[in-house]
């Protein structure tokens, strides 16, 4: 049998009695909120509609004779709701957010300004192409940047977030070894590959073989070397890695793998680190998404919508997916349809209704614009300042499994190393939420036990980061002291540790009238 | 009735031509508390280290290994609804499956309960 | 740079601390032949907002914007009147700038709403269960073709010549690296829906059967034959909804039998946006949860005994199970998600009613009115709030002669079906809320002129 490898097992934690309750159940601007069908219901409606004319009815005799069950709230009711939701929430606008592999920055507001100008916000993307040259020059204009940037041939932007530029970049891998008639069946993946990568793989239609790691937390080249061969497709890497390290072998890699007649596809996640000082394109890598979303802050929106535009290098560009926009002259095309167009013979197909994620689009070529070149370069310098001082500063109270082997990138690792007995990664993230930070990435990277990663990005100021040092600090002495109070943290949360148990045994995904919820027990 | 372990944390009871197989109580406190159990149907094919069933636990799934090579017989009901029974009782109504042997000598390399005790002490 | 908050006294101070001598010696690891000594050629420097604001605002101009002339597009995204609120909500720093809800006691804003979220869609689509949203209506669709393989073992899926082209575009080249076998076929410019070609297609072998609900032509049709028919043969009905707001007059796919019913949730509350971020819905019956992709949002209780959300049945998704995941889609819609849910929460089911009321009467009348132009014939008995019309010529040189008049009007079934000569004729046109009797007026006399 396979062990959970991280070490990770949620813990509900002690009850603490409340010290004095109140009426309501909220705590001064702590406050709860009931769920829509417990405070709204089928007759209200917060919006004015317009009686309809009268008319004969088209619809089939398919009218509705029944219910549908769509509670509705009052326009200030709604604001209300949603209001006190929304402060039940952390997020990058209180504070620090320290996640290892999401970057999680400050996210412009003139990003949001002009994303939501009715020429971009209020366009359909089957108008007529005439009637669209400002959208298509910005999707051409943001192209023309991140392939400058990465130093590609060619972007696929239709991909609609990280995971899906991975499949892109994978089937354009496929479609161009069956473009020559070599059937490969396996790919590659360091073992401390995101989650995606292997998933990816395996959706493609290939199997999966793992790749060790080396002592100082990179790949070992060693290995992979010895491993490839006429039935490997490509290799997976992540450049920086999910340790927080630049594979420095990286073009030995590439070359060894071009040798094998293989490709080599970069998970982008971390390209936050180098954008700017570094580009991929350099280094030999054929496939490359980009996770606008990160690198270029379009926001997370708890949790998408993203992008995921595929950098590409000559050798697969040409199996790009559609649909893709084109200049001539002065005009913008939008390539929509395979044609008996020979330029368009070896596109590997559509990969989503309509062109991509056109808001994210305009959110990070604003973004780029307003960094530029000298900005941009900044950018990962300071992120990489910022991770190695958090490094630097807390390798004293906690584990850094690779910190003796040289600087970080964007991103610290730490274990779970000293710990008291009973004591675990888990109870140090849950004090941080009490400290009023969101958690560090926990029990990722698979390679190291009760792994911690920490990005702080660089949009934190040196104060800022002082004081999220001297908070986990604190509550890592706590945790190698043996705190017991660390055990039931948070204390001070809109809620304390949830039964994740429970939820997955009984799982309850939607809501039930009480009645209905008894009759299904 | 002789009972058998493997150094992927499963147990095997032999009767016979016939085996109980599950994962042993080292296992199951590795995993903590067992959301979901997915065990094989009656008449399928597994081959000795080959993935048998899906033990899942709130933030990690494991598959479980076949000991031996075999047909499965019987899988066992009731940990769909109480996935729970592995944890509570993971050497005894938290068993998996019964299969029918195909190789009895392939029970040869796996340790008795005396080797399995020592080899999770030298984890 | 306004965006990075370090000095160059900070810089100096924090490489102290780390003991370096400057910020190269940080970037050690990579070889030197790849390091850039500058700034990356080409690229401008920084630029303040107002320069930036003023080089969209110039773009953006040459955009004719759908609320400013009479407008008829759909075809899988559809104009209609977001309330303000919607937008201001979602701007809420603490939704827009949060992370995906993997640390539940400071998430619990975003894992209600999902909650909330996911009975909605359930409730909408008359199914069990609702996952907490993917990217689009295309994507769902796609998901939904490879869980049926997975439920029923069986990799033979029959996509109805009703479905979107896009989505079926998609789904073809997504089988072709998986080996599962799709039988696909063009639609017919006639009242009639494949469904008798479905129904004797549907075999042993059959995955699912994938019906589009109102169709791609606009057409509605009961679904509880093909779902009778696919259920004997152990089958799956995969129902794909592209226009949410039909739901409101009409019958859901699960009420009809639908095994998973998806689409595209953009009509309520996200906007047309060009084509993204969309959010894409995804419905099932309760049996098949553990073979849904996607996350999804359960409740609980936590150490106090307070009721709470956290996301749920992860084991399903890829950071878990890497290579063996139900599908390899990481993130979800999360921001459109809550634009839906919110926008569906201020109409409610009175609202919601009400507004396909409106949509369908406005279509009717904009039938009525277009049939009337001369060469034009209305397609359709059946529609909900989007019709096809057969013009006496190609349409797509119509529908640019259109924009020259400032009329958006409709959708060329040439564009999506291009080198197809019996749909070149066809024009597919949508017609919500935001139509007034003048711009169906406007429309009209502009087609005559065209058509003259």
């Amino acid at each position: 049998m396979t062990i959970n490898a991280s070490g990770w097992r949620p813990e509900v934690g002690a009850a603490v009695a409340e010290s004095a309750g109140t009426y309501t159940g909220n705590r001064a601007l702590m406050l709860e909120e009931a769920l829509i069908f417990e405070i709204g219901d089928s007759k209200t409606t917060g919006v004015d509609i317009a009686a309809p004319p009268a008319v004969k009815s088209r619809l089939a005799g398919l009218e509705r004779h029944r219910p549908i069950g769509i509670p509705g709230l009052s326009e200030p009711e709604t604001v209300r709701h949603y209001t006190r939701l929304s402060r039940q929430n952390y997020a990058i606008d209180l504070g620090l957010f320290p996640l290892g592999s999401c970057t999680m920055k400050h996210n412009p507001r003139l990003n949001e300004k002009v994303a939501r100008m009715k020429g971009f916000a209020d366009i359909h993307p089957l108008a007529p192409r005439e009637t669209v040259q400002g959208a298509l020059a910005v999707i051409h204009e943001l192209a023309h940047w991140l392939v400058t940037l990465t130093g590609m041939k060619a972007v696929a932007m239709s991909p609609k977030a990280g995971a899906h530029g991975e499949l892109c970049g994978i089937l354009a891998i496929r479609a161009a070894l069956e473009a020559r008639g070599d059937a490969r069946s396996t790919i590659l993946v360091p073992e401390s590959a995101h989650g995606t990568n292997p998933a990816t793989a395996a959706f493609a239609g290939y199997a999966v073989e793992s790749i060790p790691a080396t002592s100082e937390g990179r790949v070992d080249l060693a290995a992979l070397s010895a491993r490839l061969g006429p039935d490997v497709a490509g290799v997976m890497i992540t450049n920086p890695n999910t340790c927080g390290l630049f594979e420095r072998d990286m073009k030995a890699l590439s070359a060894a793998v071009h040798a094998a007649g293989a490709f080599v596809y970069c998970d982008g996640a971390n390209f936050n680190a180098i954008v700017g000082r570094v580009r991929p394109g350099d280094l030999g890598i054929d496939a490359m998404h980009i996770n606008l979303h990160k690198t270029f802050s379009t926001p997370h929106g708890g949790g998408g919508p993203g992008s995921g535009p595929v950098v590409l290098s000559e050798a697969l560009a040409p199996f790009a997916p559609l649909p893709y926009v084109e200049r001539q002259g002065d005009t913008f095309l939008l390539i929509e349809e395979e044609t008996v167009d020979e330029r368009q013979g070896k596109s590997f197909g559509r990969m989503t209704a309509f062109h991509g994620q056109m808001g994210m689009y305009t959110r990070a070529l604003a973004y780029i614009l307003s960094h530029g070149a000298d900005g941009l370069r900044q950018v990962a310098e300071d992120a990489v300042l910022n991770a190695n001082y958090v490094l630097r500063s807390l390798d004293d109270v906690l584990d850094a499994p690779f910190g003796h082997t040289g600087p970080c990138m964007h991103e610290a690792l730490f274990s779970d190393g000293g710990l008291a007995e009973g004591f675990t990664t888990l109870d140090i993230a849950k004090a941080l939420i009490d400290e009023g930070y969101h958690p560090m990435t926990m029990y990722f990277p698979l390679v190291v036990h009760g792994a911690m990663l920490i990005e702080p990005t660089e949009t934190e100021s040196k104060a800022a980061l002082d004081q999220f040092i001297g908070a986990l600090r604190s509550v890592a002495m706590r945790a190698k002291q043996g705190d017991p109070l660390l055990k039931s943290a948070p204390h001070y949360a809109p809620r304390r540790r949830l039964d994740e148990t429970l939820a997955a045994r009984k799982p309850v995904l939607v809501w039930k009238e009480p009645e209905e919820a008894v009759a299904a027990e | 009735m002789t009972r058998y372990f493997t150094d992927e944390h499963e147990w095997i009871d032999v009767d016979g031509t016939s085996a109980t197989v599950g994962i042993t109580d080292y296992a199951q406190g590795q995993l903590g508390d067992i959301v979901f159990v997915e065990v094989p149907d009656a008449g399928t094919q597994v081959k000795k280290g080959g993935d048998a069933a899906v033990v899942e636990s709130v933030k990690a799934a494991s598959d479980v290994y076949a000991p031996v090579s075999g047909t499965v017989i019987e899988g066992n009901g009731a940990l769909e609804g109480d996935p729970a029974l592995v944890n509570s009782d993971p050497e005894g109504d938290g068993w998996f499956f019964k299969l029918t042997l195909s190789d009895p000598s392939e029970l040869d390399g796996l340790m008795d309960e005396a080797a399995y005790k020592a080899y999770v002490n030298g984890l | 740079m306004r965006y990075l908050p370090l000095t160059p006294e900070d810089r100096q101070a924090m490489l102290a601390t780390i003991g370096a001598a400057s910020i190269d010696d940080l970037f050690v690891d990579v070889p030197a032949e790849a390091r850039l000594s500058g700034p990356i050629a080409n690229l401008p420097g920084h630029a303040s907002e107002m320069a930036v604001e003023r080089h969209f605002s110039a773009l953006a101009r040459q955009n004719m914007a759908a609320g400013h002339h009479p407008f008829f597009l759909g075809c899988g995204a559809y104009k209609h009147h977001i309330p303000a609120s919607v937008d201001h909500l979602i701007q809420r720093g603490e939704f827009l700038t949060a992370y995906t809800p993997y640390q539940p006691e400071i998430a619990q804003g975003t894992l209600q709403m999902l909650f909330e979220f996911q009975t909605q869609v359930a409730r909408l689509y008359g199914c069990d269960v609702a996952n907490a949203s993917m990217y689009d209506g295309s994507t769902a669709c796609w998901e939904a073709i490879t869980m049926a393989a997975r439920v029923t073992k069986r990799t033979k899926a029959i996509l109805s010549s009703g479905l979107h082209p896009h989505y079926v575009s998609l789904a073809k080249t997504m089988a072709k690296f998986t080996g599962d076998q799709l039988m696909t076929s063009a639609p017919e410019l006639s009242a009639e829906t494949d469904s008798v070609q479905l129904l004797a297609a549907i075999d042993a072998d059959t995955s699912c059967v994938v019906v589009q609900y109102p169709d791609i032509l606009g057409r509605i049709e009961d679904l509880s034959a093909i779902a009778a028919k696919a259920h004997e043969q152990g089958a799956l009905l995969v129902a794909v909804v592209t226009e949410p707001v039909a739901l409101g007059t009409i019958r859901s796919p699960g009420e009809m039998g639908a095994d998973i019913v998806v689409g595209e949730g953009q009509s309520i509350g996200v906007g047309l946006q060009f084509g993204g971020p969309y959010v894409g819905l995804f419905a099932c019956k309760e049996k098949f949860v553990r073979q849904m992709p996607g996350r999804l949002c359960g409740e609980t209780v936590d150490a106090e005994g307070k009721r709470g959300f956290v996301l749920t049945l992860s084991t399903r998704e890829q950071h878990i199970r890497r290579e063996k995941a139900t599908s390899n889609i990481c993130t979800n819609a999360g921001l459109c998600a809550l634009a839906f849910s919110i926008h569906m929460t201020l109409l409610g089911e009175r609202g919601l009613r009400d507004l396909a009321a409106l949509n369908h009467a406005h279509a009717v009348k904009a039938a009525e009115r277009l049939e009337k132009v001369p060469g034009v014939s209305l397609v359709n008995e059946s529609f909900f709030n989007e019709f096809t019309l057969k013009l006496p010529k190609e349409a797509r040189p119509v529908v640019r002669a259109l924009a020259d008049r400032k009329v958006l009007g409709g959708v060329s079934l040439g564009r999506l079906y291009p080198g197809n000569p019996v749909l070149e004729k066809g024009l597919v046109v949508a017609v919500t809320e935001v139509v007034t009797p003048e711009d169906i007026e406007a429309f009209a006399i502009a087609l005559e002129e065209v058509l003259a």
